[in-house]
C-alpha cells in the first residue's frame, strides 16, 4: 500500500459574482498516493484549474472555499493563515503554470527568478549553494547552464516550459501540479516535455497532479484519473479501467471524440450543446441535457449527484451507472 | 480521372533579413523552399509539420496574401474548367479569381472584427465583389448561416462576435468563407483554439460541407490525428520543404522519411490499450531510396507515395 500524500475531501469552492455565487468546484474528493500521477480531465470551464488553485489557495480574491478539507501529509491546508500557507507553497505543493510564455517576468533573468523562489524558502543557503541547485535542476530538465543568464524572450517555447518545470522543482516539493503544461506547444515539443516530466517524476519520486483537456495525454501520463464536468467529478478511477470500461456518458463521449493515429479510422462523435451555467443550483445529473441517451429518471432530474463504486477503485455518478 | 483544382510547382517564399543596421549584407530565410503538390477536385490535402516549418507561409502565398518569390501556382477556373496560372491574370481577372480561393484562420477570437455585427461580417465579401442587390445579399447571409448550423439566422445576424462562443465564432468564419461559393479553401489550424468537445462538430461540419458543395481543402495542422480525420492525402513539411506525401493511411502505416517517423511517434494515443509506434531515428531507408534514384528530388516509391531525397541528417540530429 502506497502512502497517501494528498487527501482532498468534499472540497467546495465558489466565486462570488454580482449575479450570485458560481459554484466552480462541487464536492470534489480524491487521494493522491506517493510517486503516483493523478489526471484531471474535462472541457474548458469545468473547474480543473479551480481545483488546482484551491489546493495552493492561490485563487482569485472573490473565490471562497466554503467547505471541505485538503490534507497534505496529514496537515490541514484549509483555514491556514497566509504566512503558514507561504511555507507550504513550493515546499509542499508547487505548480507548473499553464502557458509558460506568460509565466515569466520578462525583465528578469531566468536564473534570478528561480533563485528568488529558493531564497524565499531557504534563507540560509549561500549564493553558491543556490547556483549549484539551479545547475542540478537544469541538468534534470535538460537545459544548458548558460540559460540561467538569459531573459525569457531569448528562449523558445519548449525551453521556457522546461525552465518552468525547473522552477516548480526548486524547493523539492512533494506534490507538483502540472496545469496544461503542453497546451501551447506543438506535438514534437509536447512529446519531449512529457517525457521529461515522466523522467523527473521517476527520478525524484514526485507525486504529480496532471491537468489537461487532452484525453490522449492523460491516457499516457497518469495512473489514476478523474473526469470533471460542471465543477463535479463524474467518474474517477484507474486510468486503464476508465478507458476500458467508461461508465459515465460524458466520459464515453470524450473518448469517442478524440482522433487517434493508431487503430481503426473511425467516425468520431461530437458533443453538442454547452455546459450548464454554474450560477444556478442544478439538481440531479448536470450532464443530462446533453446526454445522448438519458434515462427517464435522469431526464426528470430525480437522482442526485453521487459517486458509487462500480469496480474496485472505479467510481462513477450513480445516474449513469444505473442507465447502463 | 478528376481534374486538379490546384497545382503548385516549385513554390518558393524567401524573406530577406538584414544583418545589423549598417550592413549591406542581406541574409535570406527560406520559409518555403521549392515545394510542389496538387489537389484533385473534392479531395483534401493535409499539410502537417511543427511550428515554424512554413505551413502558414505556404497558405498565405497560395491565397495571394503574401507575394511568392518564385514558382508556378495554377488554379482551376470553375467556368472554363481549365487550369490558369495566377501570374498571367490581370487585376480584374485576379479579383474575380479570388472568390474561388478562401481562407479560414486559426483564431476565431482575432479574425472577426469586434465592432461589426455577424451580418456585416458575412456581408462584406458580397459587398466587395458587388454580388446581388441588398435583399439578395441578406437572403444569402441567412442561407449560409443556416448551412453552418447557426439557426435561426435572425437570432445571430444582429449579434457581435463577443456574444458568441468560440465554436460559434468559428462557424461564422466558415460562413464568411463559404458565402463566395469557393471551390478551394485553405484552413489554417481551424480547430486548434477550440475546446475538445466542439472540435469534432466543427470538423464534421467542414467535412459535410466539402461533400455537399464539392470543396477541396488544404488543411494545415500540427496534429497528424486531426489530419487523418480530415484529409485524403497528407504532406509532411519540415524546414520549408515537403519531405513526404502519400495517401493518409499509407503515410501512417508505412512512413519512410525519418522526420515523418518522428512526427508519428510523438503523437500521444488516447487509449492505454494501444502503444505508440516508436520509430528510431534511422536514415537507412532514406539512403537506400536516394542511392537508387540519384537525380530526383522527389521519388515515387509506388502508389503515389513521394519521398524527398534532400539531405536532412544535419538538421534532424
Amino acid at each position: 500500500m502506497r502512502k497517501e500524500v494528498l487527501v482532498v475531501e468534499k472540497l467546495n469552492m465558489h466565486y462570488e459574482t454580482l449575479d450570485g455565487p458560481v459554484a466552480a468546484v462541487k464536492d470534489v474528493s480524491f487521494v493522491l498516493n506517493e510517486g503516483e500521477s493523478f489526471g484531471l480531465v474535462g472541457e474548458s470551464g469545468c473547474g480543473k484549474t479551480s481545483v488546482a488553485m484551491s489546493l495552493l489557495q492561490l485563487q482569485a480574491d472573490n473565490a471562497k472555499i466554503s467547505s471541505g478539507s485538503i490534507k497534505l501529509e496529514g496537515q490541514e491546508l484549509v483555514g491556514m493563515t497566509e504566512n503558514e500557507l507561504r511555507a507550504v507553497r513550493w515546499d509542499g505543493i508547487s505548480i507548473v503554470f499553464q502557458g509558460a510564455m506568460n509565466a515569466w517576468n520578462p525583465v528578469a533573468k531566468i536564473g534570478e527568478q528561480i533563485r528568488e523562489a529558493i531564497r524565499e524558502h531557504r534563507p540560509d543557503n549561500t549564493k553558491e549553494e543556490n547556483t549549484k541547485k539551479i545547475e542540478e535542476l537544469f541538468n534534470i530538465v535538460g537545459l544548458d547552464n548558460s540559460i540561467m543568464n538569459r531573459y525569457p524572450h531569448e528562449l523558445s517555447g519548449g525551453m521556457k516550459q522546461r525552465a518552468i518545470i525547473a522552477l516548480a522543482l526548486s524547493c523539492d516539493p512533494k506534490v507538483v501540479i502540472a496545469d496544461e503544461p503542453t497546451t501551447a506547444l506543438d506535438v514534437v515539443i509536447q512529446d519531449q516535455i512529457l517525457k521529461e516530466l515522466k523522467k523527473v517524476q521517476d527520478l525524484l519520486g514526485l507525486s504529480l497532479i496532471y491537468i489537461s483537456h487532452d484525453i490522449a495525454v492523460i491516457a499516457e501520463m497518469t495512473d489514476n484519473m478523474a473526469v470533471m464536468y460542471a465543477g463535479s467529478v463524474v467518474e474517477m478511477g484507474p486510468t486503464a479501467s476508465i478507458f476500458n470500461k467508461p461508465k459515465h456518458a460524458y466520459t464515453r463521449l470524450l473518448l469517442e471524440s478524440t482522433p487517434s493515429v493508431v487503430g481503426e479510422r473511425k467516425k468520431l462523435r461530437s458533443l453538442d450543446g454547452e455546459p450548464p451555467s454554474l450560477i444556478n443550483e442544478n439538481k440531479g445529473c448536470s450532464f443530462s441535457p446533453r446526454c445522448p441517451e438519458p434515462s427517464k429518471e435522469c431526464k426528470n432530474q430525480e437522482l442526485d449527484m453521487k459517486l458509487i463504486e462500480v469496480t474496485k477503485g472505479h467510481w462513477a455518478d450513480q445516474c449513469c451507472v444505473n442507465c447502463g | 480521372m478528376k481534374k486538379n483544382v490546384i497545382e503548385v510547382k516549385n513554390l518558393e517564399k524567401y524573406y530577406e533579413i538584414s544583418r545589423g543596421l549598417f550592413s549591406r549584407d542581406k541574409g535570406v530565410v527560406k520559409a518555403v523552399d521549392n515545394i510542389s503538390f496538387e489537389i484533385p477536385q473534392g479531395e483534401s490535402l493535409g499539410l502537417v509539420g511543427q511550428s515554424g516549418c512554413g505551413k502558414t507561409t505556404t497558405a498565405r502565398s497560395l491565397c495571394l496574401l503574401d507575394p511568392k518569390t518564385n514558382g508556378d501556382v495554377k488554379f482551376l477556373n470553375p467556368e472554363s474548367q481549365v487550369l490558369e496560372s495566377i501570374d498571367e491574370l490581370d487585376d480584374d481577372e485576379l479579383k474575380k479569381f479570388r472568390r474561388n480561393i478562401q481562407m479560414i484562420f486559426q483564431d476565431p477570437y482575432e479574425s472577426l472584427n469586434p465592432r461589426w455585427t455577424i451580418k456585416d461580417i458575412i456581408l462584406e465579401p458580397l459587398n466587395i465583389h458587388n454580388i446581388g442587390n441588398l435583399t439578395e445579399r441578406e437572403e444569402a447571409v441567412k442561407e449560409i448561416l443556416t448551412t453552418v448550423g447557426l439557426t435561426p439566422p435572425e437570432n445571430y445576424m444582429p449579434r457581435y462576435p463577443h456574444e458568441l462562443s468560440g465554436g460559434q465564432r468559428q462557424r461564422v468564419s466558415i460562413a464568411r468563407t463559404l458565402i463566395m461559393k469557393p471551390k478551394f479553401v485553405v484552413c489554417d489550424e481551424p480547430t486548434s483554439m477550440l475546446d475538445v468537445s466542439i472540435r469534432i462538430s466543427i470538423m464534421d461540419l467542414m467535412l459535410n460541407l466539402a461533400n455537399d458543395l464539392d470543396i477541396s481543402y488544404l488543411y494545415i495542422t500540427h496534429d497528424l490525428a486531426v489530419a487523418r480525420y480530415m484529409c485524403n492525402r497528407i504532406a509532411v513539411m519540415f524546414n520549408g520543404k515537403i519531405v513526404e506525401i502519400a495517401e493518409t493511411e499509407e503515410l501512417l502505416k508505412n512512413p519512410k522519411h525519418p522526420y515523418t517517423k518522428r512526427l508519428i511517434s510523438s503523437i500521444p494515443v488516447p487509449d492505454p490499450k494501444y502503444k505508440r509506434v516508436e520509430y528510431e531515428l534511422n536514415f537507412d531507408e532514406l539512403d537506400e531510396i536516394v542511392k537508387n534514384n540519384p537525380d530526383k528530388s522527389m521519388v515515387d516509391i509506388g502508389g503515389e507515395h513521394f519521398i524527398a531525397t534532400h539531405d536532412v541528417k544535419d538538421i534532424l540530429y
